[in-house]
């Protein structure tokens, strides 16, 4: 979870990520920093994020996103 | 006793704003706010009417039912103004044709007439502004009314005798033969002038049907909207002026015009290619002809007395064939013009196509002697109901006369009629 | 028929009561019959081409389903036999088969979008090269085909994804495919989106009946009044570019900008207004396009179910793929961090860039069109730190002063990258956008000649009304959040009256009629 906090840090530092719940609802990330994301989590985890989990529902939190990681992880 | 809160009464008579949320109509009369006090206690006594009232009116108001049923109304009241609004619009973007070109006001001002007609002529403008219904009724009391239009097509004077037939049945029809030349639609504008004016039936939209023009279409006719609203950047004060109420342009049908502009020399009739008259107007002619018998109408086919459009010596055979197997009078004025007394150095107004009111006075009064000899015609100078009518139209006509005569006097040309007073 | 043919009116009204008085599971079918006779009244082969489509997609996404379904339900079964290894085999060979129904499903449906649409630009271009020219196909182009076909792919892809349930009632899906409002110029609606209220039974409601009803007439406010009377001097001014330069290129650009979003929004207004009335709910297409911070902005507001349908089935497939990931990786080892990490979203984008400019039009400019598009994103996207810092060192952002700078700036460059659509030739555009430099003001002809161009000094102050009007709305939107109609039918006697003025106001001042070209909505093609 910390080295997920860090990646999403690098994009927008002024982001409090522990709590924002509206990270796409509210355009703070857009799809460019998606793609980011998602290169760097299958860098640093080894988890290749398909296309269709590409929904805002995975990516409005941290905490989203990090649960959508370790279910990919699980599978 | 209970006592009613300061909370309830504050608000007593504001009227909630009339919002409905996204409910839907049909499901919604149970559920009351709340905050409404229960009206069942006794509380008559100790409350002035007033409060009373401001009761009723609360629940009134917030019901959401209530709110409903006012809405539908307002609704209704606002589809009503909508369409109120666009008719307004439709009649203040119409073209008034009151100055220069006056001819698309004349079928409509028919069914101002307060009088009957027992001889009713159809035709273009050899009729409109050739024969004096004033000299016919002045000479011999004939009560007549020009049903003409610009260019107006066979098929046109069909229907608007069919039209014509709704209110009243004339004893005599007189139909000019020069629109026989035509057998198709000519021209939008036209079209428009005959058809605006005539009022909604069947008979309407069967005539808008056979004259339109490739591009022209039924909605159009029946929204004229649609087809004028661009005039909104063109609109005049004749248009605010006229939006009810049109001026008078015609003397029961007839068009003035009292300037004078001897005939000359006429360019040399062209030959044609075909000289049959086109099957089309042909047909119609035979349906008008078909109309009168019905209605125990007689029919006169004419031809006036002016000589350009050309009228074709075979065209006159043809019609002269017509006329006998029919059994119908054709009169051909073109070879009578020296019996009517037309002296073309003067009796016209644009060197020789049209009369001017002098000639159209002395065609009307050889008309007129022709009628009375042979129909029995009422002399309505006789019958007071209709003569003081008359007697007003005359007045118009008079005064009509001596206006332009002022204004020949004062110009050498007229201003305010004809090409001059176009807008 | 066009929208703003009285014909259409009529349509939507009789459409209207009779959906609102046949028995409620009938309307479904009511919609289907409807959008089938619009159809077919614009052209009955179109028919055959949108039936096709359907069919295919429709039989592939049920078979694809009930596939992954047996699969998934015989791993359930023997899961106590296999080993982790050979689920994980299992899987991918589902994965893969289901890879294949899909496709096929978008082979044959941007098969006969590629061949209707583009086959005619690509033997253009082969000739441009051979000597001796093969002839051009005649062939149709079915109407709002991209639209439809975009639709169904993004059906056959969720499907194949799981994240809908394929339709099982073959009209249903008909339906969704030939929904006649969108079949003029989109929204492309997603499945999962539309078919939560197309099937739906739908009881009059007032509300939305009332807001659909002025959200129609808003739609035609602005087609008329401002866009097909704005599109007669556009005309004209575009057709003679070696007269028209310098200033008018500029007014040409104000114009086009102008008579582009009022026919868009307007159009789309309609569609969705139309849908409101018949309680469907439809995605929405626009946001204030013309309020946008920046290029990126701006595609988040424009068009936005076009932009939406790139992003999610073009660009993250794409920028997430393994290959591009593996590209990603290598890059970032051998050329470093930097561009290691912009390989995906430039790889992608440029893509996504093509096809959209592709997708617009078989035509060059509209390909140059795209790709200028990608070009400023990119140099916005490489220029943001050196933005954030100035921004930071003087306080910028929070200025209302700046954020206007930045909507002007956005608006301009925006209404430049349109010029390509208005001249229809890439280095025409280029010319004459340079004219505006070097060749600024009116010549010769002067400011009297917008006189010449079929539009008198009223036309233009009815549209500069017009415009100011609908700044004015979208103003109220952008600073209240909300949609005027909404606030309007609060007052509902305002509401009403603003209904009554609107209609007499098209009437009158629309552009419609003898002596105005019934111009066809510029995305019908599409």
């Amino acid at each position: 979870m910390e080295d997920l906090i860090e990646i999403l840090k690098d994009l927008h530092a002024d982001v409090d990520y522990d709590t924002c719940e509206t990270l796409i609802d509210d355009k703070i990330l857009d799809s460019f920093d998606i793609v980011s994301i998602v290169s760097e989590v299958d860098d640093k985890f080894d988890v290749a994020i398909p296309a269709k989990e590409l929904i805002p529902e995975n990516f409005n939190s941290a905490k989203a996103l990090w649960a959508l990681i370790e279910r990919l992880m699980e599978d | 006793m209970k006592k009613i809160s300061d909370n309830d009464n504050a608000p007593r008579m504001r009227v909630p704003e009339l919002s409905i949320q996204s409910q839907s109509v049909e499901s919604s009369d149970e559920k009351i706010p709340v905050n409404i006090e229960p009206v069942e206690e006794p509380i008559v006594k100790e409350k002035t009417v007033t409060e009373l009232l401001s009761l009723v009116f609360k629940k009134l108001f917030t019901s959401r039912r209530f709110i409903a049923i006012c809405c539908w109304i307002l609704t209704i009241v606002f589809i009503a103004l909508t369409v109120f609004g666009l008719y307004v619009a439709q009649r203040l973007v119409m073209p008034k044709y009151q100055h220069g070109i006056v001819e698309g006001s004349m079928i409509e001002e028919y069914y101002q007439s307060g009088v009957p007609h027992e001889v009713l002529f159809l035709g273009d403008c050899e009729v409109y502004e050739n024969i004096s219904t004033v000299t016919l009724y002045e000479n011999y009391g004939i009560s007549s009314y020009i049903r003409g239009s610009a260019q107006q097509l066979t098929w046109q004077s069909y229907y608007l005798l069919e039209d014509t037939l709704r209110y009243e049945t004339p004893d005599v029809v007189i139909f000019n033969v020069l629109a026989l030349k035509y057998g198709e639609p000519q021209s939008e504008s036209y079209n428009r002038m005959t058809l605006d004016g005539m009022e909604w039936s069947s008979t309407k939209w069967d005539a808008i049907n056979a004259s339109m023009t490739e591009g022209e279409n039924m909605l159009d006719y029946i929204f004229p909207i649609l087809r004028y609203h661009s005039r909104w950047s063109e609109l005049t004060q004749t248009d605010f002026d006229c939006l009810w109420e049109k001026n008078r342009v015609t003397v029961n049908g007839y068009y003035m015009r009292a300037d004078v502009n001897p005939e000359g020399e006429f360019p040399p009739a062209m030959p044609l290619t075909d000289y049959r008259l086109p099957e089309a107007s042909m047909d119609y002619l035979a349906r008008i002809a078909q109309l009168c018998r019905e209605n125990d109408i007689e029919l006169v086919l004419i031809k006036a007395p002016t000589l350009y459009p050309y009228w074709y010596e075979e065209w006159d055979s043809q019609v002269r064939r017509f006329a006998n197997t029919n059994n119908i009078p054709y009169i051909n004025y073109i070879y009578l013009r020296d019996q009517i007394g037309l002296d073309m150095t003067v009796d016209t107004y644009d060197a020789g196509l049209h009369l001017n009111v002098t000639g159209a006075e002395k065609w009307a009064d050889y008309i007129g002697a022709y009628l009375v000899r042979n129909f029995e015609l009422t002399d309505y100078r006789e019958v007071p109901e209709v003569a003081t009518i008359w007697d007003h139209d005359v007045e118009f006509y008079n005064n009509l006369r001596d206006a332009q005569l002022a204004e020949i006097e004062q110009y050498g040309e007229l201003m305010s009629w004809g090409v001059n007073a176009i807008e | 028929m066009l929208f703003t043919s009285l014909k259409f009116v009529l349509f939507i009204v009789v459409l209207f009561v009779l959906y609102y008085t046949v028995a409620k599971h009938d309307q479904w079918p009511l919609l289907l019959v409807a959008s089938l006779v619009f159809y077919y009244m614009q052209d009955y082969r179109f028919l055959l081409f949108i039936v096709i489509t359907a069919v295919t997609a429709y039989i592939l996404a049920i078979a694809t389903e009930n596939f992954a379904a047996r699969r998934k339900a015989y791993l359930k079964e023997h899961k106590s036999e296999m080993d982790d290894t050979k689920k994980k085999k299992y899987k991918n060979t589902t994965k893969r088969v289901q890879a294949l129904y899909l496709a096929i499903a978008l082979l044959i449906n941007l098969g006969i979008l590629a061949t209707t649409k583009y086959t005619n630009f690509i033997i253009e271009n082969i000739n441009a090269l051979r000597s001796e020219p093969l002839s051009f196909a005649n062939l149709i182009v079915p109407m709002g085909i991209s639209f439809y076909t975009f639709q169904t792919v993004s059906y056959s892809i969720d499907v194949s994804r799981g994240t809908v349930k394929a339709q099982r009632n073959f009209w249903k899906f008909l339906l969704f495919v030939s929904f006649f409002p969108q079949l003029v110029q989109g929204p492309i609606s997603r499945y999962g989106d539309l078919s939560q209220t197309l099937y739906e039974e739908h009881k009059f409601n007032y509300k939305e009946v009332s807001l659909g009803y002025i959200r129609i007439l808003w739609g035609y406010f602005k087609k008329l009044v401002i866009a097909d009377r704005l599109v007669v001097a556009l005309k004209v001014l575009v057709s003679d570019s070696e007269m028209y330069q310098g200033g008018f290129v500029f007014i040409v650009m104000m114009l086009y900008a102008a008579q582009l979003y009022c026919d868009f929004t307007g159009g789309i207004d309609i569609t969705i207004g139309i849908a409101q009335i018949l309680g469907i709910k439809m995605a929405e297409n626009f946001n204030l396009p013309y309020f946008s911070k920046n290029i990126k902005d701006y595609w988040n507001r424009w068009h936005i179910t076009m932009g939406s349908w790139f992003t999610d089935y073009i660009f993250y497939p794409l920028s997430v793929s393994p290959t591009i990931l593996k590209l990603s990786k290598w890059s970032r080892q051998h050329l470093g961090n930097a561009i290691g990490k912009r390989i995906p979203v430039y790889v992608a984008c440029f893509c996504v860039w093509l096809t959209t400019g592709i997708w617009h039009g078989a035509a060059w400019h509209f390909v140059v069109w795209g790709l200028m598009n990608f070009a400023v994103i990119m140099i916005s996207q490489e220029l943001e730190p050196l933005y954030a810092k100035f921004h930071a060192k003087f306080g910028l952002k929070e200025k209302a002063g700046y954020k206007v700078f930045e909507i002007v700036r956005t608006f301009f460059l925006m209404s430049s990258l349109k010029l390509f659509d208005c001249y229809r030739d890439a280095g025409l555009t280029f010319k004459m956008f340079a004219t505006m430099f070097y060749k600024p003001g009116f010549g010769s002809l002067g400011s009297s000649e917008l006189l010449n161009l079929g539009l008198t000094s009223s036309d233009y102050i009815v549209a500069g009304i017009a415009i100011v009007i609908v700044f004015l709305v979208s103003l109220y939107k952008a600073l209240k959040g909300r949609e005027l109609r909404e606030f309007l039918f609060e007052k509902y006697p305002l509401f009403l009256v603003a209904c009554t003025v609107l209609v007499i106001v098209i009437a009158v001042f629309g552009a419609y009629g003898v002596g105005f070209d019934a111009s066809q909505f510029i995305y019908n093609q599409f």
